[in-house]
């Protein structure tokens, strides 16, 4: 899993609540046998004028010019700024990987759905929840400012602006220790490698057999 | 203080630690592989630029959805796109890591938990995982095998360990003899009759008893293949002489002097005579019967004699609802007598029932006989290219065509219906399978679970019959 520290990006404004996880990647791109690549189909319905089919060449689509991430000024967007209850509906996990491969790195947002909000540390990508009028603000400041960029500081727990200003957010420590050190369940067994290496070493001594036979 | 089972002793020899939360990470010797759970746990290790632990771990075979027609044009003939990326994917993951893998068209390619026991993959002592609920088959080597999820394959692959807690003891104890007709899987059939589908829900089930010590390594793996099917992730049996004629040989068992050491260490694979169980279920070998399933759950089973139950003989309202609702969908009637349900298809397959023994035991019934008139399709499929060869060199394919059953190329065919081998709509199929559950050979398809024995004397009578009197 990809570790977050410290990030600085461009911002968009995704202006709606309750965006549910159908609307983040439609089902009929769950088929795939991936869990990258669904970047493409990112908020397929809003993107496209048309409808999108799994495996499809999205170069040729016809793109809603209107949507905030086809705005030219937003190219390249790294900080979701949404509405409250982001993520809402199915569990599934390809939500987050559909965000992660699109490129955005960090959500921001006055409430995530639960389940949206557990599945976006097992995947590298940080959920910041805001009061109501710290996202407006920022929301403001977005839409008046062209290329504007904020910085996610993960160590400090504060969101910067280009002002300057710092808004500070609340995350569990776990959580915040598993993001800084690029900890998901794997990640976190490593943490123990000595272990199973040693563990390992016995076992080659005491049941060779099993070791280098199947190749 | 009390000796220890079977699964303490696996448990305990794998333990690397124990978590702060009180889970265990435990060490994995062998993971098998198949096109269908480890896509994404191989794609989950390239995006976050890990390699496997270990790839001398693990083994690779194409299984749930490779066509079991003729099949030579190779994967890129395989007509359902789904499939064919499936084990497309399956190829070049395997290729890209170095990971040992019998492709579709390898004689040595099969049903995972065929395959892997056959070349010796597996051994007594080891611990096993494989993105498959049926995984526990593997126990009946005396492993520790555990069905697993696609992010645990990933986890596996990774770190050569699985995060898990131990789990309860229980021992089910069949003693006495089994009468003539009577198999294995009518043995695991009552079994889950007697405990129900949740009755090992947090257990770890060893088998024991005359009737398991007699029994062959394959009825073994008929027998802890089912396990799930009572809700246990994991069955067992204890090493004895017949697990290690078994092994002995076998491509990556090991030889020589290795040999030696191994036996030495495998002896101590048993459960302690003074172990104690959390549970133990005792039941008479001689009292079992050939056993049909009638409902949509396993533990729906009833001896090939008796009648569909009564929800009308029952007090409780679940089970009645329960029953009601599985004759409904199974279109049957109470009390109505299981011989006189008619059959539409008849399987003889899967990894339950898949292997060699199996098959001679169908052979023995079709030989000389001809497929029932109402049947619409008797398919055979061999477990593995292995088992298809010495099949074909026994004979046994000519038997089955000569009758009317078709001989099919190795894969899980239409145990779970992934590939076009599936049940039509209210279609009655006698199924060598373990599931039962509504729509799992095929929209509206209603399964009914038996012996290959009495899944081929269902073949050529068209309906359930007693297997017994046809070898009589
Ligand atoms: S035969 Fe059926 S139960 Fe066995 S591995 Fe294949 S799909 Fe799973």
């Amino acid at each position: 899993m990809n570790k977050f520290t410290l990030h600085t990006g461009i911002a968009a404004p995704l202006d709606r609540a309750n965006v549910d996880t159908d609307m983040i990647i439609p089902k009929q791109f769950l088929k795939s046998i991936k869990r990258s690549g669904f970047g493409k189909n990112l908020f397929d319905e809003l993107r496209y004028l048309d409808e999108g089919q799994p495996d499809q060449d999205c170069a040729g689509r016809p793109l809603n010019e209107e949507f905030v991430l086809n705005l030219p000024r937003y190219k390249g967007t790294s900080v979701l700024l949404a509405r409250e209850n982001f993520g809402c509906g199915s569990s599934r996990e390809h939500a987050p990987w559909a965000l992660d491969d699109f490129g955005i790195r960090s959500v921001i947002a006055p409430s995530f759905a639960e389940i949206f909000y557990n599945n976006c540390f097992k995947n590298g990508l940080l959920p910041i929840i805001l009061s109501e009028e710290q996202v407006d603000q920022l929301f403001n400041e977005v839409a008046t400012t062209e290329g504007y960029e904020l910085t996610v500081d993960l160590e400090n727990q504060v969101v910067k602006t280009p002002s300057g200003e710092e808004m500070a957010f609340e995350i569990d420590d776990f959580r915040k220790h598993c993001l800084l050190n690029g900890l998901d369940d794997i990640g976190l067994t490593l943490q123990h490698a000595d272990d199973i290496k040693a563990y390992e070493e016995k076992r080659r001594q005491s049941a060779p057999w099993l070791f280098d036979a199947i190749k | 203080m009390a000796g220890k089972t079977l699964y303490d002793k696996l448990f305990e020899s794998h333990l690397v630690r124990t978590n702060d939360d009180g889970s265990s990470l435990i060490y994995i010797d062998r993971q098998v592989l198949h096109e269908v759970t480890s896509p994404q746990a191989f794609e989950g290790l390239r995006m976050a630029g890990r390699q496997p632990w270990r790839i001398d771990a693990n083994i690779a075979t194409p299984d749930h959805n490779v066509p079991t027609t003729e099949r030579s044009g190779g994967v890129d003939e395989i007509v359902d796109p789904v499939s064919k990326i499936q084990v497309k994917t399956l190829d070049s993951n395997c290729d890209e890591f170095g990971i040992l893998e019998f492709k579709m068209n390898d004689q040595r390619q099969g049903i995972v938990h065929v395959m892997a026991p056959e070349q010796g993959a597996i051994l007594p002592g080891v611990t096993a995982v494989c993105g498959d609920s049926h995984t526990a088959t593997l126990g009946a080597l005396g492993a520790l095998a555990h069905g697993v999820g696609t992010s645990e394959v990933e986890h596996v692959l990774a770190t050569q360990c699985l995060i898990t807690k131990k789990m309860k003891n229980m021992l089910v104890r069949v003693d006495g003899e089994l009468g003539i007709g009577v198999t294995p899987k009518d043995v695991v059939l009552h079994v889950i009759g007697v405990i129900g589908t949740a009755g090992g829900t947090g257990y770890a089930i060893e088998f024991g008893g005359d009737v398991f010590r007699n029994m062959s390594m394959e009825g073994r793996m008929t027998v802890c293949n089912m396990a799930i099917e009572a809700g246990a992730r994991v069955g067992l049996v204890s090493v004895d002489q017949i697990t290690l004629d078994y092994v002995e040989g076998r491509p990556f068992a090991p030889k020589g002097e290795q040999w030696d050491m191994a036996v030495a260490a495998w002896k101590d694979l048993v459960s302690d005579n003074d172990a104690e169980f959390d549970e133990v279920v005792e039941i008479n070998g001689a009292d079992i019967e050939p056993q049909v399933t009638w409902g949509t759950s396993p533990e729906m089973v009833v001896g090939v004699s008796a009648q569909v139950p009564n929800p009308a003989n029952e007090t409780d309202q679940v089970k009645i609802d329960g029953i009601n609702r599985a004759l409904e969908y199974m279109g049957l009637n109470a009390d109505q007598n299981i011989t006189d349900i008619k059959l539409d298809r008849v399987f003889i397959g899967s990894c339950t029932n898949s292997r060699i023994e199996d098959l001679r035991d169908a052979a023995k019934v079709v030989e000389g006989r001809k497929v029932a008139g109402n049947i619409i399709q008797a398919l055979v499929v061999p477990g593995s290219g292995l088992v298809k060869e010495q099949a074909e060199k026994e004979g046994l394919d000519k038997v089955f065509t000569a009758a009317g059953l078709e001989w099919r190329e190795p894969g899980c065919s239409m145990c779970l219906a992934m590939n076009p081998d599936k049940l039509g709509n209210g279609e009655h199929c006698a199924s060598t399978s373990n599931r039962n559950f509504e729509g799992r050979q095929g929209f509206g398809g209603r399964t009914h679970l038996v012996s290959p024995a009495m899944a081929a004397a269902a073949a050529v009578t068209g309906h359930f019959i007693d297997v017994r009197e046809l070898i009589k």
